[in-house]
């Protein structure tokens, strides 16, 4: 797979470490009242779906961004990719 | 009718026109006691053992498919119970009591073959934690049995022992795990299920489930409605995508599991092997390929086929541990999706919804697990209760930090 890197043009995913869904970025608050289920969810639970997916990707062999790839799980088209900084958690 | 070495001779005797087929394909009745949703090796062995052990009837299996045609037909065919942590071993070791068993009790040949699992250590490190692994099993009533280099050189005197970066210090053997013929477990589990009244529903996709007073009424499927007072999914593979329609998050994400199998070779691996220092298993099929994989691809997939660098990776692993596989040609590869846990631990377990219950997250460990799965899944949907060996195997264990991590890697499912 080649991910379009918004600064750096297309670079092979193998330079890539995969981090998960991209709900990750969604940290609760710590201070809300539900904060045991919403950490739970956040750290354990995933919708995991089959067709397009937001998952980041952290460029560690490269400039070290984190990116927001939109990726096809059944087809794995990637259809679009931002910086993370960029992307409203 | 029974299969024996009689039939066999007296079918030969009569041209083999007696055979018949091994099961029935009935027309789905309007609703069941039970429904098992998936009719792969877990699902099949569940029907298997509600009907034999727990004595119930009225029992349908619905597979979208063809029975088999999921990952039971696509693994590697390992079964082996060198688990270490307590919420793991007394299950897998169960597993393999009852693939011991297995053929009698189905009247099937379904080729098991205790030929060992061997673990290969590289490092001091990795001696010392194979030795505490080894005891685990013990205590649990498996076998292992720690070798040193001449112990690993007897068995394969033509590995590559003396790699600079990870030389081979010997190795942590199983000789009662081994291969199985997956094919033949679908196989016998079906037939034996059918043979004890099961309906076995083919070409039969569950749509969505049917939920009355919050509690679950039957399923909707590709042929219309189906009853059911209890319905127990074993989709591995499918799991996120069916529980969703019901809207339940699972700890789990898709991942894509490459195989491999090269052309045959005359008699070259007597067991298993597997390589420590990366990823890689090998074992050769009785019909003389070479069968062999690695770890998954990495990233969210339900494509059921993988990427180059995974094949690239897996070579690697190959010509690290035995370099004469150079000279061997790859016959073919695929794909299977796995349910990749949050701690690389199963769930078998009920849901929020009454009478919904659910079996997966196998991660790439489904297969040798299939016999302890569907004793372990009936026992939960007969009784209402957890079987003892699967009792932490829960859905709620990650809010009770009782995560089960033979690795310790965390909720990074691409590492586990």
């Amino acid at each position: 797979m080649l991910i379009n890197h918004p600064l750096l043009g297309l670079r092979d995913a193998q330079e890539f470490v995969y981090k998960g869904d991209a709900s990750l970025l969604q940290r609760p608050q710590c201070e809300s009242d539900n904060a045991l289920d919403a950490f739970t969810n956040y750290a354990y639970l995933r919708s995991n779906p089959a067709g397009l997916h937001q998952e980041l990707w952290y460029h560690e062999q490269g400039d070290r961004s984190w990116l927001v790839v939109t990726r096809n799980t059944l087809t794995h088209e990637i259809v679009n990719v931002e910086l993370a900084s960029e992307v409203d958690a | 009718m029974d299969y024996s070495i009689f039939r066999v001779v007296k079918e030969a005797l009569r041209n083999h026109k007696g055979w018949g087929p091994a099961w029935r394909n009935p027309q789905p009745k309007p609703s069941y006691d039970i429904l098992i949703v998936g009719g792969g090796g877990h699902g099949l062995a569940t029907a298997f053992y509600l009907a034999s052990r727990y004595g119930l009837r009225n029992i349908g299996v619905l597979e979208k498919g063809w029975l088999g045609g999921g990952n039971v037909g696509r693994n590697t065919t390992i079964v082996r119970s060198n688990y270490m942590l307590p919420g793991n071993e007394p299950f897998y070791e169960l597993s393999m009591k009852l693939w011991e068993g297995l053929e009698q009790e189905l009247n099937y040949n379904a080729m098991v073959s205790q030929r060992g699992v061997l673990n290969l250590c590289h490092s001091d490190a990795q001696r010392d934690a194979f030795r505490r692994r080894g005891n685990a099993m013990l205590l649990q009533g498996a076998d292992a049995e720690l070798l040193n280099t001449d112990g690993v050189r007897e068995l394969y005197p033509y590995l590559n022992f003396d790699d600079a970066r990870f030389p081979i210090l010997g190795g942590l053997l199983q000789r009662r795990g081994g291969t199985v013929r997956h094919d033949a477990v679908a196989w016998g589990y079906a037939r034996a299920a059918d043979r004890l009244g099961v309906d076995l529903i083919q070409n039969c996709e569950v749509l969505d489930f049917r939920i009355e007073n919050g509690v679950v009424s039957g399923v909707e499927t590709s042929r219309g409605f189906i009853g059911a007072t209890k319905v127990g999914v074993a989709v591995a593979g499918s799991s996120s995508r069916l529980m969703s329609k019901v809207g339940i998050d699972l700890p789990i994400e898709s991942h894509v599991l490459q195989a491999f199998v090269s052309e045959g070779l005359k008699p070259l691996i007597p067991g298993v092997i597997t390589f420590g220092a990366g990823h890689f298993y090998i074992s050769q099929s009785d019909k003389g390929g070479l069968v062999f994989g690695g770890d998954i691809d990495g990233y969210n997939s339900y494509a059921s086929r993988g990427n180059l660098p995974v094949v690239e990776d897996v070579c690697e692993g190959a010509m690290g541990l035995m370099p004469m596989l150079g000279r061997a040609r790859l016959l073919r590869s695929w794909g299977g999706i796995m349910d990749m846990s949050m701690d690389g631990s199963p769930f078998i377990d009920r849901t929020a919804i009454p009478g919904l219950f659910f079996n997966g997250g196998w991660c790439y460990g489904g297969f040798k697990a299939t016999p302890a799965s569907g004793l372990c899944f009936a026992h939960l949907l007969a009784t209402g209760s957890s079987h003892e060996v699967a009792a932490q195997m829960r859905l709620d264990r990650f809010v009770r930090g009782a995560m089960i991590d033979e690795k310790g890697q965390g909720a990074q499912p691409n590492l586990h």
